[in-house]
């Protein structure tokens, strides 16, 4: 069964959680043998600009481990998942290709039809 | 056999500018050939209303994309059969389901 | 006709967003059709689920705990675990992890737990599988 995991939603609750939850959740399956590709679109797309979260104190509690969405595109690439960033959406948040990490693969918008049409399952986060 | 596409729409154009993607895909999809339905659900019926700006209902409809309403969330909101865009129909959760566990079916909650 | 299967990922945690209430009537629906279903809870739906929970008066509306005879969502849960005992049969998990960071352990009989892992496990068995995403 191959998976699409098309994830749009960003930052929520990525403090709190030290993680992306649906990056995380992608890593999860692909370690049970999921055969799974990534999709980032809408504010997802930001997770492809290279970046690091800097940690933050709440009083005299400190969240040490932010979520870093870089390191988890690239485990889930070296796991074998394919890493695709929808090129409009990007370009409709003013980032540049340049600002990108390595990898991910930019998709036009119109072929994602094409990629959900290779896939079994298509789920949307 | 070829795949058929449900898309759960959840969300409204008045609230979400993103409400395009669902309109855009499932034109695609059906304009390649496959059978798409988009079930309007929620806050997603507010688009129903064929006086609504902004609303794809009447794009899909006209594409050929079958456009389902949630009864239930129509009733909730107070909007009436006579207010309806053309091609839009109410339809229960009961014919949702139907749809989901249709062999082939790909599902997506937007 | 071969069993079919829906399996249903939910997210979000209870009082806060409509679609918990549309997964409800989805799962009801499914299992009143004779679709066998399975849930797998992820964070804050795990709280769904909560045993704790607990009715309570409306003082805005002027309302006792019995006049408003309000469901709390671990007794919807329950009434599916319900509908689902036999067959068609209802599985429901919680992700375990998630149970965890919030303190979600008390749960409502029939509520088990799990992981991802098993969300792959149920979703690999069923006809399909619908994601019900937070926002």
């Amino acid at each position: 069964m191959r998976i699409l995991n098309i994830v749009e939603s960003a930052y929520r609750a990525t403090l709190e959680e030290q993680d992306d939850t649906v990056l995380w959740l992608s890593r999860a399956l692909k370690n049970a043998g999921a055969d799974l590709s990534l999709v980032l679109r809408g504010n997802a797309v930001n997770y492809a600009v290279r970046q690091s979260c800097p940690p933050l104190a709440i009083g005299s509690t400190a969240i040490k481990h932010p979520a870093q969405p870089n390191d988890d595109l690239a485990k889930l690439q070296a796991k074998g998942a394919k890493v695709y960033v929808i090129r409009e959406d990007l370009a409709e948040r003013g980032i540049g290709e340049a600002r990108c990490v390595a990898d991910a693969e930019l998709l036009p918008r119109a072929e994602l039809v094409g990629l959900m049409e290779s896939h079994d399952q298509v789920w949307h986060w | 056999m070829a795949s058929q596409y449900v898309f759960i729409e959840s969300r409204d154009p008045f609230d979400s500018p993103d409400t395009g993607f669902v309109a855009d895909t499932a034109t695609a999809l059906h304009q390649g050939g496959r059978p798409v339905t988009v079930f309007l659900v929620q806050n997603g019926v507010l688009a129903t209303r064929a006086a609504a700006r902004g609303s794809h209902v009447r794009r899909l409809a006209e594409a050929g994309v079958t456009v389902l309403a949630d009864d239930f969330s129509l009733r909730e909101r107070g909007i009436e059969a006579g207010e309806l865009s053309a091609g839009v129909r109410p339809a229960s959760i009961d014919a949702l389901v139907d749809l989901l566990v249709r062999p082939d079916t790909k599902t997506l909650w937007h | 006709m071969p069993d079919r299967t829906l399996t249903v990922a939910l997210m979000d945690a209870p009082y806060e967003a409509s679609a918990s209430t549309t997964a409800f009537r989805i799962i009801a629906s499914a299992l009143a059709q004779g679709i066998h279903v399975n849930v797998f809870a992820y964070e804050g739906a795990v709280s769904l689920a909560m045993k704790d929970q607990a009715p309570h008066a409306n003082p805005v509306k002027g309302t006792s705990v019995e006049q408003e005879e309000h469901p709390t969502t671990k007794d919807l849960v329950a009434s599916l675990i319900e509908l689902g005992r036999s067959e068609p049969r209802l599985t429901w998990v919680n992700c375990g992890l998630c149970v965890d960071e919030r303190g979600a352990g008390h749960s409502v009989d029939g509520v088990k737990r799990g992981g991802p892992a098993d969300f792959y496990k149920m979703a690999v068995e069923s006809t399909t599988t619908l994601v019900i995403p937070t926002r």
